[in-house]
């Protein structure tokens, strides 16, 4: 059986700083991917190159067996029309009212008529906890963690294949953590949606993931199972998973170690 | 050595940019011209583009026209002043100042405000958020701004050589003492359909200019704040700089044949 989705040896550098250096990575059908990775060590930039937002410079990206990279608008669109994506920051449309943003690409696409689509858009703000109260509401009425929400609720509103979160549970609340935690949960085994969500959270980690990939560097350099995870004696997924300041994790460049000292240093 | 570096430097950047400018035509024209087209937005940013630019350019024209009456009146010989004043504000008018001037209003406040809009969209990746949402941003976002500002444009450029003339008229009839009823003949005679219909065309032209400029200029800015403020510099100077550059063709074209 192919993967659903498959990297080989992507690679991707803005100006002279390489962001993603050989990123080898596969999703199966109906899977749940965590991707874990320091701040900045390019997870926004590895999922926007499988959607296409950014072309990688070099390296393949299949999605179900289907090369993407280079493939013209019309090609990405039938691909587009499968995947749901929940970006970092929510990017909801300002101009228009929530129910609008939720239901945006029944509306545009499917046609779908006005009451219909606002039927749509509550039942999806109902699996992230939210209220019909917000439908007519702007988006730049909206709290932090509601704008994420209605985010995440138009990603699973058209009940994509493949659906991919950028840090879902950021900024919400510990309880609003596990509603987001458990609907992601749902969307793989009731939606059979394939999902890839990238976090720091790792309680999400262990709710959410069949699989758990750590990205430092501009490679994969862990993978496994959650028991796997757990079990792992690998020094940097440790670091990583126990939230150390000190070991083999160099950050900016710098080892932790010797950054937590500066006075030594000097 | 460095001198031909930064004039290199300088070729490239521009050659780059004249490059992704006409991809960014080319898309827009094909997404003006394939279907879906959504005429919902068309009408809302016909509405934002033209009704709204209609006092701006209504309030330049009145004064230009003026302040053309006085020029002609004082700077020609006074004798027979009434024939060449009003002669000379409607060709004025409607051959240059109506169509330049609107379009330079219109490209300050419309190519500005649409630079603005779809700037703060890629800066808050909310353009991204519409092709993963199967929408061509060309279709959504560029073309409806397009199309709008190409129609609003001859319809505002009509609308300022009526303001224009009149202003003109205005300051005929009440600093110099014209008679109101020869200046409206002698007008009416002397402009020819194709004195009008050479500023609509026109007027057109910079409308697609300036909306074009406003949207390629948003679409590829980055960088936060600064940088959306910089698109909107950008597609302001630009716009008003084709605008002339594009006025001078035309007239040459239009008027030596
Ligand atoms: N469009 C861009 N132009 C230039 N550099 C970029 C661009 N997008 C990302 N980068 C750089 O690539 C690196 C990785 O960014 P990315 O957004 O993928 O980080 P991340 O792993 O998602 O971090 P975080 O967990 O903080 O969201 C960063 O150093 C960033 O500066
Ligand atoms: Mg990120």
């Amino acid at each position: 059986m192919t993967a659903k989705i498959a990297l080989s040896d992507v690679h991707k550098s803005f100006g002279t700083k390489a962001v993603l250096r050989g990123v080898n990575l596969q999703v199966e059908t109906g899977q749940s991917l965590v991707v874990i990775g320091g701040s900045g060590s390019g997870k926004s930039v590895m999922l926007k190159s499988i959607l296409g937002l950014l072309t990688p410079d070099s390296g393949s990206i299949k999605i179900d067996g289907r090369e993407t990279v280079g493939l013209a608008r019309r090609g990405r669109a039938d691909i587009d029309h499968q995947v749901g994506m929940l970006f970092q920051n929510g990017a909801l449309f300002d101009s228009l009212p929530v129910w609008k943003n939720v239901a945006f690409r029944a509306i545009q696409n499917d046609g779908m008529n006005e009451s219909d689509a606002r039927d749509l858009a509550v039942d999806a703000l109902k699996r992230v906890e939210l209220g019909p109260e917000l439908l007519d509401l702007s988006p730049a009425a909206l709290s932090g963690g509601m704008h994420k929400r209605v985010g995440l609720a138009r990603a699973i509103a058209s009940k994509p294949e493949i659906i991919f979160f950028d840090e879902p549970t950021t900024g919400l609340d510990p309880i609003m953590t596990d509603v987001i935690n458990h609907l992601i949960r749902n969307c793989v085994q009731e939606l059979g949606s394939t999902t890839v969500t990238i976090t720091h959270d790792m309680t999400s980690v262990r709710a959410i993931a069949d699989k758990t990939a750590l990205l430092y560097k501009g490679e994969i350099i862990w993978q496994g199972t959650t028991d796997e995870l757990e079990g792992s004696d690998d020094p940097f997924l440790n670091q990583f998973i126990n939230g150390l300041a000190h070991g083999p994790i160099e950050v900016e460049g710098q080892k932790l170690d010797s950054a937590a000292s500066p006075i030594e240093a000097v | 050595m460095t001198f031909l570096a930064t004039i290199g430097t300088f070729f490239l950047a521009f050659f780059e940019q004249s490059g992704r400018l006409s991809v960014f035509v080319g898309q827009t024209l094909a997404a003006m011209l394939r279907p879906p087209i959504y005429f919902r937005i068309i009408g809302q940013q016909i509405i934002r583009i033209g009704y709204f630019s209609l006092p701006v350019v209504a309030l330049t024209s009145f004064f230009t026209g003026g302040a053309l009456a006085i020029q002609i009146y004082y700077g020609g010989n006074q004798f027979n002043s009434e024939a060449i004043v009003s002669s000379i504000v409607a060709l004025g008018i409607t051959r240059e100042l109506g169509p330049v001037l609107g379009g330079l209003m219109v490209a300050g406040r419309v190519s500005a405000a649409i630079a603005a809009e779809i700037g703060t969209m890629r800066v808050t990746e909310q353009i991204d958020a519409l092709t993963t949402l199967s929408t061509n941003p060309h279709k959504y976002l560029v073309a409806p701004r397009v199309i709008a500002a190409t129609i609003c444009m001859p319809v505002l450029a009509l609308v300022a050589d009526i303001i224009g003339i009149f202003g003109g008229f205005v300051v005929g009839t009440q600093s110099f003492g014209f008679n109101a009823a020869i200046y409206v003949q002698r007008t009416i005679n002397f402009l020819s359909v194709d004195d009008v219909t050479s500023g609509l065309i026109k007027a057109a032209v910079f409308g697609f200019i300036i909306a074009i400029m406003g949207c390629y200029n948003g679409y590829y800015s980055k960088g936060g704040a600064q940088g959306v403020g910089r698109a909107t510099t950008n597609a302001v100077v630009s716009a008003s700089i084709l605008i002339l550059a594009a006025n001078y063709l035309m007239t040459a074209l239009l008027f030596s044949a």
